[in-house]
């Protein structure tokens, strides 16, 4: 802990601010309307699943919403036609919404 | 030509009900006719910030309900003769009150009063909704603190686009009044500034009120504060508040105590 630290330490409000810029800024845009971000997912992942029997409990999604773009990831994981039980991680799918 | 006003925030614990009774008992000292409405069904509590909690006998409800005619429902403020209260229902709930019920009281209300001021419940669900319903102007109540904040940007979409201003295609007039305020900690950055909160939410701002020991004091004895200490920091931003509220162009300071060089060197207050 250096002198600098010891002034910062209280500085919140600025992060508070921030924080509610962004969150606010998703929050009116999608007023109203269903989630865009949550209609990709669905769509997304019933693409996929269209062609690969997927487990839903198997699929990992994380969601960013940031300024100036929001990250939607989402990480499915698709077992191997072998017949022994092992999975093969597939590389992640990713879908950038801004 | 009355103004119906909807006091609302969105988040339960802001100071909707204290700004209420302030506000109303403001207006009504400087010669307003002034009734103030709980529409908190159920948990109504305006009745006992105003010091009338043993005088209730008719509610809002039994008036909505055609069960008592609005003067016999109304209680005359005994400090202030042109200050009056419609008090809520204890043991109803929400559902009790009507769109259309609502629609005929603030009515009524409008032809008896100059200043029509609803209490509105916390939260945006029915009670929170009627209260808004029928309102011309909105004192959206805000604390400098992220939760308060983000409601109080939801209220404001729903003051336009839930209203029945709104629904004609007019504009209902928004202020923001912000509670509980310490300049000190604002200026230390350890709590939103006015500036902050101002351009997250951008509606003009109705008034500063600073964190004070003398509010919790008024709602213990049920006095307004600006029935009961007009001079302090708390009661003079609600009545420069008030001011506003009827047009008149002052410029937003947050009142700071007035202390004595003793209380000056010693003040440092203990923080709960």
């Amino acid at each position: 802990m250096n002198l600098l630290s010891l002034f910062r330490r209280n500085n919140s409000a600025p992060v508070a601010r921030e924080r509610l810029q962004v969150l606010l800024a998703h929050e009116r845009a999608f007023v109203g309307k269903s989630d865009l971000l949550a209609v990709l997912q669905e769509e997304i992942i019933a693409v996929i699943a269209k062609h690969v029997t997927i487990e839903r409990d198997k699929v990992q999604i994380t969601l960013d919403r940031g300024d100036p773009v929001s990250t939607l990831e989402i990480d499915v994981e698709i077992p191997s036609a072998a017949a022994t039980k092992a999975r093969r991680r597939e590389p992640s799918m990713s879908a950038v919404a801004s | 030509m009355a103004t119906v006003l909807v006091v609302t925030s969105g988040k339960g614990g802001v100071g909707k009900t204290t700004s209420t009774a302030a506000l109303g008992a403001a207006l009504a000292q400087s010669g307003q006719n002034v009734v103030v409405v709980d529409f908190d069904v159920g948990l109504r509590n305006l009745d006992l910030v105003m010091g009338a909690e043993r005088r209730v006998v008719f509610d809002l409800i039994n008036v909505v309900q055609g069960d008592a005619k609005l003067p016999q429902a109304l209680i005359r403020d005994k400090r202030i003769d042109t200050l009056s209260l419609l008090p809520a229902s204890q043991t109803r709930d929400k559902d009790a009150l009507t769109a259309e019920g609502v629609e005929r009281v603030i009515g009524e209300l409008r032809e008896r009063f100059d200043w029509v001021i609803c209490d509105s419940p916390a939260g945006i669900e029915r009670g929170a909704t009627l209260a808004m319903r029928h309102a011309d102007a909105a004192v959206v109540v805000t604390n400098p603190e992220v939760s308060s904040v983000r409601d109080s940007d939801r209220i404001i979409g729903m003051l336009d686009s839930k209203t029945a201003k709104a629904e004609k295609g007019e504009r209902i007039e928004k202020h923001l009044l912000l509670t509980r305020y310490d300049p000190v900690r604002a200026t230390r950055g350890e709590m939103l500034k006015t500036e902050d909160v101002l351009e997250i939410l951008s509606i003009p701002l109705l008034g500063i009120i600073p964190e004070s020991e003398e509010v919790l004091r008024s709602s213990n004895l049920g006095t307004p504060v600006t029935l009961g200490n007009p001079n302090s920091p708390a009661g003079r931003a609600y009545f420069e508040a008030a001011r506003r509220l009827k047009g008149e162009t002052l410029v937003v300071t947050v009142p700071a105590e007035r202390k004595s060089i003793m209380g000056r060197l010693f003040g440092r207050r203990a923080v709960a």
